[in-house]
């Protein structure tokens, strides 16, 4: 528990140096919600293969390094269905509509000084906690 | 070469996620709560990673993409209802389950039924929302 602090620096030092690789290599920023995205809706198809690449290299480091050294890691979400459904659609549907998401206005917004990334930080952290707050303390549904 | 730079961001996106802990939705919901135990490792990967990024945009001064084409361009300064509207909704949903669009995907080995469902609602969701911003920006033209 002491040592998670470490462990978020160095993680976190990793996904700036993906951002810095693939904002310096391919002239993009590195957004997880729209990289994805685009492919789902239909305006990144231009880019397609680079796009389904990063997911992939995405997706595999993670199941790689889990079978590894933690075959024992859990995302600890929880099981009541409806909850999950209703928190996927409001991530897909908000990071869209904001046109970004923690990686792309959070990492590379931030890091850039932009207005913009900066504002919607401050928004979905202040959404996230309060929704948290209500439905986990008020509600006691989560 | 571009695919193989997006490859080779997309596996260090996906390490640091993981090395992170921010695949575990306990500790991203205990960096919400501040009514519980409140964990503060989120800071510290959102610190770790912008300086390796703020050095990249400064790099991007003077320079072109190492595969050729442009550099995005700078941020527009204007904030819209569409960036507030948006981000109030991706927290709400990032509240409720604790996961993002980033570990989602890169929990995906490991994320069990529930994490491959929240990952289809994720893109049902981004295939709605053109449709629904389209609806935000009438009403926001007619108030």
């Amino acid at each position: 528990m002491d040592m998670d602090w470490i462990w978020g620096l160095v993680g976190g030092l990793l996904i700036g140096l993906g951002g810095a690789v693939y904002l310096l290599g391919n002239g993009r920023i590195m957004g997880a919600s729209g990289i994805l995205g685009g492919l789902v809706d239909g305006t990144g198809r231009g880019s397609a293969g680079e796009r389904a690449m990063f997911i992939l290299g995405l997706v595999a480091t993670p199941l790689v390094l889990s079978v590894l050294f933690r075959p024992d890691i859990a995302t600890h979400l929880t099981d009541d269905y409806a909850v999950v459904i209703a928190a996927g659609l409001l991530v897909g549907v908000g990071t869209r509509i904001a046109n970004g998401c923690t990686s792309g206005h959070g990492v590379c917004g931030i890091s850039r000084l932009s207005l913009r990334g900066i504002v919607a930080t401050v928004f979905y952290i202040l959404a996230g906690g309060l929704t948290l707050v209500l439905f986990r303390h008020v509600l006691g549904v989560i | 070469m571009r695919f193989l730079l997006a490859l080779v961001a997309g596996a260090l996106f996906g390490a640091g996620l993981f090395l992170s802990g921010m695949t575990d939705t306990t500790k991203v919901q205990g960096w919400l709560d501040v009514f519980g135990n409140w964990d503060p490792t989120l800071a510290f990967v959102m610190a770790g990673a912008i300086l390796p990024m703020a050095v990249a945009w400064r790099l991007t001064a003077a320079r072109k993409p190492l595969t050729g084409g442009a550099f995005p361009a700078p941020s527009r300064p204007e904030l819209d209802h569409r960036l507030i509207t948006g981000s109030v909704l991706f927290g709400m949903g990032w509240g409720l389950a604790g996961l993002c669009p980033g570990p989602a995907m890169a929990s995906l080995s490991y994320g069990g039924l529930g994490g491959v469902i929240f990952l289809v609602s994720m893109m049902a969701g981004m295939a709605l929302a053109p449709g629904i911003g389209g609806k935000l920006d009438r009403l926001a033209s007619a108030a």
